[in-house]
């Protein structure tokens, strides 16, 4: 009974990190760049879906959508300012920019939000007990985890029917060929980073609802995290970017559990590693030889 | 066009031909049955080609046909599937691509691969790497056998940039320099590792007609001097037909005809593969 | 002097440069401090900034030289840094003189820096470009939380070391004998250090540093690891054996970082292993940046003026960080946008030189 719980709390957390993952993995597909700001936008989502709710009274389900509104805008205007005149330059240059809008946006919410942890209020409160009370599953966990597969499905049918998804898809493949043929590269990616951060919004919300200490720095870790779990999964695959996050949320739970509440994060770290051993692609990924 | 002096050609087991100054001699290359698949398609099958130790052979073909791909096996960029490769009487199976250099090939690339950012006189250095030697500390340190052994790296460097004229570019970086000079490093560099076989692909790719006249003078130089057998990829068919002595066409992946010069030009396969079928009357 | 100027290359009238530039800068501070300019706060940042000097020289090595984006080098430092402490607490007593010991200790924590650089370079090296990046980000967590569990003391029995990973180890459980001292303890850190790291101390380590790298980059094994990083696979053709020199690249790199960390973890009395978190790997990355990639003497201006910026900013306040970040973003854009840069350029007639080259 103890290990379901686990196992649900996993999963629960993997969702999230699934979550971030997704956007992660799409962004970093198509600008191929690592974007380390990509943390901080969840937690900017956390803070804007927490004023909404606490100082305006907005019921749950408004804040969230605003923080997606407010997220997605802040995603385009990042890309546009700050990586869009980078586009050709080396990538060391792009991700040095990357870090700089991360602190941007930390000091922007130290400034707003002041440094103390704010507890956040949780999405939805509650349990759900099983086996006569033996086994409760709060009820953000199930909320998380239907989110994550909801949006792992429309992102799917996105990618693989639509036209824009499919543009998404050129583009990470080749830009030079897909601008060649009438797609447009700059809106395509800016709908990308659009996507990624109303997802990590979303992300955000989720987080904070089942761990509720905000502060400026709560997306630094669940960024990191999440990338490790894109990587883990085979970056820029979208299958990919699920499994390696549910499997990173589960190894995290059961390392905390079982073997070191210290060394989880190592825990998971080393398992990263001993994947990209194996599999130097990740575990969905393919892995395309240098053309000599 | 001036003429170059080619050798007798004579059979050999395997299929091909070689000089007959070289009949007494180890060859310094044979392939047998090579084959390399790609994910179920034969890239290359069958491939049997014996190159004499100092011969200039040819390996032409239409594009795609696998002659990039038969110069990555030998230098073992991809593991065969089949066959083996004979490299002055030794078997190379189980080698990777630094060892395959040590062991005697030095290649050129298509698609030009210099040290872009190091300076030409570098580039060469590098190729000296494992013919000029002193360990990391001598050098971190500059104990007096650095000094020394620096001296001979810039002399041997200066040598080889002689055969092209290029002393006066040494300290040129070499991403900077005209194409045509870019190629020429190329060979120079590839040289410096003193090769038994130097692998040419596309060496006269973007050259204009004098400069390809030069090239094939400097080929047929190089391998009086360094005594270096030379296996060429090339599409200009002057170059080819000019100073390549066994000939070796391949299209699909697999061998259409070997021969000299004349033979390939009147072999009627050969012909086909370039201009495609004729209409049956 | 004309013919020393002509017998020099390029190269090497720029290495001399590099020396002249830290040697000037060291004694014109100890001008300054002898005056009595500089205060106490101010004096109090030399040894720091030595220390950061030496792992943007470091970590330079492996990014700008060899190419590859380490996001982890902060780890070498913690493990030169902890390793340096409890060699110098535990050599006390049967080494009395502070400057022996510190050199004692930085050589330690530069062997177990480098030790720990070939274990994690064994498979780290095989991986490229952003998997390596995100692999030693990894094995810098790895290293923080490993250095967090660890709790040492020392008494006339020698080192007792526990590793406390359940978390239900005390310093009480290391047994110490009467007059044993606890060295490091567990997430709080090492604490009760004796510092004995001196600004001269970091003027001699960087000169070391500067003379190690600058040498290693012309000679025969630093030329292979340049020419690995323009084209790996032409490096191979002739005939170089890719984890070896990357291996030894990196192996010098973490050993350099290793003996800045010694040198960082005697300069404070309480030192916790969080300090060297991603968050400094970062830091350390962005002096190389700025300062250009390959370029020793722009990582030396670079993480000077970087470390003083934040300390100068400091009547800002609040804004501080905030407009570090600014500047930072706009000088990477000033520095890489084509469209930016020819309009900066109009603004400020500066030019900045093309990065990754190394003369």
């Amino acid at each position: 009974m103890e290990f379901l719980s686990y196992l649900i709390s996993g999963i629960s957390l993997g969702s999230v990190y699934a979550i971030i993952a997704l956007g992660y993995t799409m962004v970093y597909g198509i600008a191929k760049m690592l974007n380390f700001a990509h943390g901080d936008v969840i937690m900017v989502g956390g803070y804007i879906s927490y004023t909404f709710m606490a100082y305006l009274n907005c019921p749950g389900w408004l804040s969230v959508i605003v923080a997606m509104l407010v997220c997605t805008i802040l995603g385009v205007l990042i890309e546009g300012f700050a990586y869009r005149p980078l586009r050709e330059a080396p990538s060391l240059a792009v991700l040095i920019t990357a870090i700089g809008v991360s602190y941007l946006l930390q000091n922007l919410a130290l400034l707003i939000w002041k440094p103390d942890p704010i507890s956040y209020p949780s999405l939805i409160g509650g349990t759900f007990k099983l086996f006569g009370g033996q086994l409760s599953i709060s009820y953000i966990s199930i909320l998380t985890i239907a989110a994550c597969i909801v949006i792992m499905v429309a992102l799917t049918l996105f990618t693989s029917k639509t036209k824009m998804g499919k543009a998404m898809r050129a583009c990470s493949e080749d830009k030079g060929a897909a601008q060649l043929m009438g797609i447009n590269v700059n809106r395509t990616i800016s709908v990308t980073f659009a996507i990624g951060s109303a997802l990590a919004a979303v992300a955000g919300v989720l987080l904070c609802s089942s761990y509720p200490s905000l502060v400026p720095t709560t997306g630094s870790m669940p960024g990191i995290k999440a990338f490790t779990a894109a990587v883990f999964g085979g970056i820029g695959s979208i299958p990919g970017a699920f499994l390696g996050g549910i499997l990173l949320g589960v190894i995290e739970a059961f390392a905390k559990a079982y073997i070191s509440t210290q060394l989880a994060n190592s825990i998971v770290f080393a398992m990263l590693i001993i994947v990209l051993l194996v599999r130097p692609a990740g575990l969905l990924g393919k892995y395309v030889p240098e053309k000599v | 066009m001036k003429d170059f002096q080619k050798g007798k050609m004579v059979p050999v087991p395997s299929n091909s031909i070689i000089p007959e100054r070289d009949i007494e001699e180890r060859p310094v290359l044979e392939c047998l049955h090579l084959g390399v698949d790609f994910g179920g398609l034969k890239a290359v099958d069958d491939f049997n080609l014996t190159v004499g130790k100092t011969e200039i052979a040819g390996l032409i073909g239409p594009n795609g046909a696998g002659k990039t791909t038969i110069f990555n096996l030998l230098t073992k960029v991809y593991t065969p599937t089949r066959g083996t490769i004979i490299l002055d009487g030794m078997d190379t199976s189980g080698k990777n691509t630094v060892q395959i250099n040590k062991m005697g090939i030095a290649r050129t690339f298509q698609n030009i691969r210099l040290f872009s950012n190091l300076t030409v006189e570098e580039n060469i250095k590098v190729g000296l790497h494992n013919q000029v030697k002193y360990l990391t500390p001598t050098g971190i340190f500059r104990l007096p056998s650095y000094w020394k052994k620096e001296k001979e790296f810039h002399e041997r460097a200066m040598e080889l940039l002689s055969i092209f004229d290029m002393e006066n570019m040494s300290d040129w970086q070499a991403g900077s320099l005209p194409y045509g000079a870019q190629r020429r490093l190329e060979i120079v560099r590839a040289l410096a590792t003193n090769p038994k076989l130097l692998l040419l692909d596309e060496p006269a790719a973007g050259m204009n007609p004098n400069e390809t006249a030069e090239l094939m003078e400097n080929i047929v130089k190089i391998r009086d001097t360094f005594k270096v057998a030379v296996l060429l990829i090339e599409h200009d068919m002057n170059l080819v037909m000019g100073i390549c002595e066994g000939i070796c066409v391949l299209n699909f992946g697999q061998i259409i005809a070997k021969g000299t010069a004349q033979e390939i030009q009147s072999n009627p396969a050969v012909i086909e593969a370039y201009l495609g079928h004729k209409k049956e009357d | 002097m004309k013919n020393l100027n002509k017998k020099l290359s390029g190269a090497a009238k720029k290495d001399l440069l590099t020396y002249v530039f830290v040697i000037a800068a060291f004694i014109i501070v100890n001008i300054l401090s002898s005056a009595g300019v500089l205060g106490r706060s101010k004096q109090g940042l030399l040894v720091p900034i030595c220390c950061y000097i030496v792992m943007a020289l470091s970590l330079n090595l492996t990014v700008g030289v060899m190419g590859e984006l380490s996001l982890g080098h902060a780890g070498f430092m913690s493990i030169g840094a902890f390793t340096g402490v409890v060699v110098s607490m535990s050599l006390v007593e049967s080494i009395p003189s502070a400057p022996v010991r510190l050199l004692i200790a930085m050589v330690c924590g530069a062997v177990f820096a480098g030790l720990a650089g070939l274990l994690i370079g064994i498979p780290v090296l095989r991986l490229r470009g952003d998997y390596l990046a995100i692999v030693t980000l990894a094995f810098g967590e790895i290293i923080k939380e490993l250095i967090n569990c660890l709790i040492v003391g020392y008494d006339t029995n020698g080192l007792h070391i526990i590793f406390n990973f359940r978390g239900d180890k005390s310093i009480a459980d290391l047994n110490l004998v009467e007059g044993g001292t606890a060295i490091i303890k567990g997430a709080q850190g090492a604490t009760g250090t004796k510092t004995i790291a001196t600004f001269t101390a970091g003027f001699i380590l960087i000169l070391v540093s500067l003379f190690i790298i600058l040498n290693f980059v012309r000679s025969r094994t630093g030329r292979a690891v340049l020419a690995i990083r323009d084209n790996r696979i032409a490096a191979e053709s002739v005939g170089i054996n890719i984890m070896k020199y990357k291996m030894i690249a990196f192996v010098i790199s973490t050993a350099i970082a290793g003996a800045a960390g010694a040198l960082y973890g005697l300069n404070y009395s309480n030192l916790s292993a969080t300090k060297f978190d991603f968050n400094t790997s970062i830091l350390v990355l962005v002096f190389v940046v700025l300062g250009g990639l390959g370029n020793m003497l722009g990582s030396i201006i670079a993480a000077t003026v970087l470390y003083i910026l934040p300390e100068a900013l400091r009547e800002f306040a609040d804004y501080r960080m905030l407009l570090y970040a600014i500047v930072l973003i706009l000088v990477m854009l000033a520095t890489n946008s084509p469209k930016l840069r020819n309009l900066f350029q109009k603004i400020i007639p500066f030019k900045k030189k093309e990065g990754g080259k190394v003369e």
